[in-house]
Formats: C-alpha cells, sequence, structure tokens
C-alpha cells in the first residue's frame, strides 16, 4: 500500500498491479465477483475488462478531483463518482452482448461494492496526479482481469473442456463438474493461492529478495 | 403463507447467499477470523440487510418505478444502503452504548458488503412483492450469519493446527469454504429455484 521509494517511476505504478500487488492473488480483494464470474474464461474476460474500464475511469476522475472533494463527505462522493460509471458500463454492456450481460446476472451493478475500487480511489487516486491514478488504475484493472482470466480458464477447461467455447479436450476425458459449481471456484483459487505461495518461498529462499 | 416460509429456507440453506451465490465473501474472509467478531459482525449485518432490503424496495416502488428513472437504480440503492447504514448507527449510539461497543466498528463495513447491493437487485429482479422483500432480506442475513459464525469457528481451530506452510493463510481458508460449499450442495432439491 504505502510507497516505499521515495519517487516510484511510472512504469512502477503500473507494473505493481499486474503482479507485486495483483489485487485477486497478493492482496484477495473482491473475492466476489472473482469467484462468482470465473466458470468461463469469456465471463471472467467480460467482467474483467467491465472493472478495468470502472477503476480507469474512477481512478482518474477522482484524482483530478482530488482538491476539490471535501474531506468529511469523501467516501460517498467516491462511492457516487463509481456508481456512475457502473450504470455506463452496464448499459454499455447490455448493448454489445445480451446474453453475456445475463450470465453475469447482477454482478456488473455489483461493480460499485468491488473493495479493489474504492480502495484505489481512497488509497491512491486520492493522493496522486492524475497520470499516476491512471496507470495506477490500468495496472490494477488488468491485474484483476488477469486473475479473473487464470481462474476462468481453468475452471472452463477442467469443468467442460473448452476454453473460449473452443473444445479442446477429447470427449473420453472426464469433465469435472465440481469446477462449474460454486464449490469448484473457491478450491480454483485456493489453489492458485497455493501455488503462488509455494513459489515465493522458493524465491525468497533462493535469493535474498524476491522480486 | 408456505410460500414466505420456501422463500426463508431458499435463501439460508439451499442458495446460500455466501457459499452459493459468492455475495459477501469480503466479510466472510475477513472478520472470520475469531468467532467474537464473526458474532458482532453477524448481528450488524443482520439489521441493516433486512432494513436496507425494505428501504431499497420502497425507494425502487414508489419512487424510480413511477418517475421511469431505472437507470439510476444502483446510485439509488447504493445510497439508500448508506443512509440505512448510517441511521443504524446514530440510533445504536444514542440508545445502547454497549450495542455501539459490540457493533461499532462493523457498520461503516456493512455499506460495501455486496450481498447488501445484491439483495437490493435481486428484490427486483424477481419482483418481490413488499413482505417478500422483507423475507428475502431476512433470509440473506441469516444464512450469511449462520455460515459466517461456523467459518469463524473452523478458522480458529485450523489456527492451533499444524498446516504445511504454503497453505497457509488464504489459500486454507479458501479450500476450506469450498468444502462447506460443497456441504451446503447437500440442501439442494429441498427447495426448488
Amino acid at each position: 500500500m504505502s510507497d516505499r521509494d521515495s519517487q516510484p517511476s511510472p512504469t512502477d505504478d503500473f507494473i505493481k498491479g499486474l503482479w507485486r500487488e495483483n489485487p485477486v492473488f497478493v492482496q484477495v480483494l473482491g473475492m466476489c465477483p472473482t469467484l462468482a464470474v470465473s466458470n468461463s474464461a469469456i465471463n471472467a474476460l467480460a467482467m474483467g475488462m467491465a472493472t478495468c474500464f470502472v477503476l480507469v475511469m474512477s481512478s482518474v476522475l477522482v484524482s483530478s478531483l482530488r482538491r476539490i472533494i471535501p474531506p468529511q463527505v469523501r467516501i460517498a462522493s467516491y462511492i457516487l463518482i463509481i456508481a456512475t460509471f457502473v450504470t455506463v458500463v452496464d448499459y454499455l454492456l447490455q448493448a454489445i452482448s445480451l446474453p453475456l450481460h445475463q450470465a453475469l446476472g447482477a454482478f456488473v451493478s455489483l461493480i460499485v461494492v468491488n473493495c479493489i475500487i474504492l480502495g484505489r480511489a481512497e488509497a491512491f487516486a486520492s493522493r496522486n496526479t492524475v497520470t499516476r491514478s491512471l496507470l495506477d488504475g490500468a495496472g490494477m484493472g488488468l491485474g484483476f482481469a488477469f486473475g479473473l482470466l487464470c481462474l476462468g480458464g481453468v475452471r472452463e477447461l477442467l469443468g467442460s473442456g473448452s476454453l473460449f467455447g473452443l473444445m479442446l479436450l477429447p470427449h473420453s476425458f472426464e469433465r469435472w463438474t465440481v469446477m462449474l459449481l460454486p464449490s469448484g471456484g473457491f478450491f480454483t483459487l485456493g489453489v492458485w493461492l497455493l501455488v503462488i505461495n509455494g513459489f515465493k518461498r522458493r524465491g525468497t529462499r533462493t535469493r535474498e529478495v524476491s522480486a | 403463507m408456505t410460500e414466505y416460509a420456501l422463500i426463508l429456507i431458499s435463501t439460508v440453506l439451499v442458495n446460500n447467499f455466501v457459499l452459493v451465490k459468492f455475495l459477501g465473501l469480503c466479510p466472510f474472509m475477513g472478520v472470520s477470523k475469531k468467532l467474537e467478531t464473526a458474532t458482532g459482525m453477524a448481528l450488524a449485518t443482520t439489521f441493516v440487510l433486512t432494513l436496507s432490503s425494505v428501504c431499497s424496495y420502497l425507494a425502487n416502488e414508489f419512487l424510480l418505478a413511477p418517475l421511469g428513472l431505472e437507470y439510476l437504480r444502483t446510485i439509488t440503492f447504493i445510497l439508500v444502503i448508506a443512509v440505512v447504514v448510517q441511521f443504524t448507527e446514530m440510533v445504536v449510539h444514542k440508545t445502547s452504548p454497549l450495542l455501539y461497543k459490540v457493533l461499532g466498528i462493523f457498520l461503516p463495513l456493512i455499506t460495501t458488503n455486496c450481498a447488501v447491493l445484491g439483495v437490493a437487485l435481486l428484490n427486483v429482479q424477481e419482483e418481490h412483492g413488499f413482505l417478500e422483500s422483507a423475507i428475502y432480506g431476512f433470509g440473506a442475513a441469516a444464512g450469511f450469519s449462520m455460515v459466517l459464525i461456523l467459518f469463524a469457528a473452523m478458522r480458529e481451530r485450523i489456527t492451533v493446527a499444524d498446516v504445511p506452510v504454503a497453505f497457509r493463510g488464504p489459500a486454507i481458508a479458501l479450500i476450506t469454504a469450498g468444502l462447506m460449499s460443497m456441504a451446503f450442495m447437500g440442501f439442494s432439491g429441498l427447495v426448488k429455484g
């Protein structure tokens, strides 16, 4: 959360969301949409993109208004800004693809209460310049989309044997129906965290500091 | 009458908000480390969730629908929830200092609990009436509370267990939740829908 370096480079603002502070795998934030819509890769991608858009737009707006918003009502103002962009995305998605909108259900509107977005607005955008907030929002948003895609890809591949609707595994492969059920979401994210934990421990053991 | 009982059983057990619908996972993971805090959160959420479910129903029915402002639904609901939370905090603060001490810190967190907004939106989607909305909200909250308290009890147990190092932290919690979700699937078929 806190900036350890006195003046982090612009690329660092962008890169940190992708891996080092990845919202899904490292901060474990915004789990409701992560688990709920990751039963297929295409749903995951759509949700990731929608969240990314809201995150970038609200970061930019919060950051550009940061001197105008009084601190007492800042949270309410942030939520209002976020809700506006969520409504835009909601109607946009409905216009682009109705089946996708129905598959995501109420979760598009629920982007409003995604802790990642409010968290970035409060922790980053409200005290940094517009450019840096833009990069931070884009990095975090893409990191979130990447995390969702990792989950959605695994669940769709094992659960229905396909990826983005493209059949990859032969019919002789026994489908893991559990992957499409709610419990599969918990298991998949749990195993991803486990793998990442394992890698990190290896990294810290071989080198002094992990990348 | 049976219809209302069915809604209640369906939301508490069959379509549990946390384990089946994936709503309200942040507090489910965040405040489940200790049984006491989990109980406090469960109580506060139950109250706010039921109240905001009713209030958002009223706002939708008598404000948004007649004026044709459905596109403002998300914004209105989040404002209604924020107001209900603030109101609850003020009332509890004035009437019972003891209760305020137990619930106080959880109240602001509830605004961003997606179960609260989720219930409000699902009420509209499924065209619930006034009483149905109230029962749906209460059922959702009861299901959330039950799972949260059970999960907190399990996590207290896990902290003293010898968990392999790589599993520690969120990984083991998520896998536990997955097992719990699987157990709850045993209830499916109890009520249709």
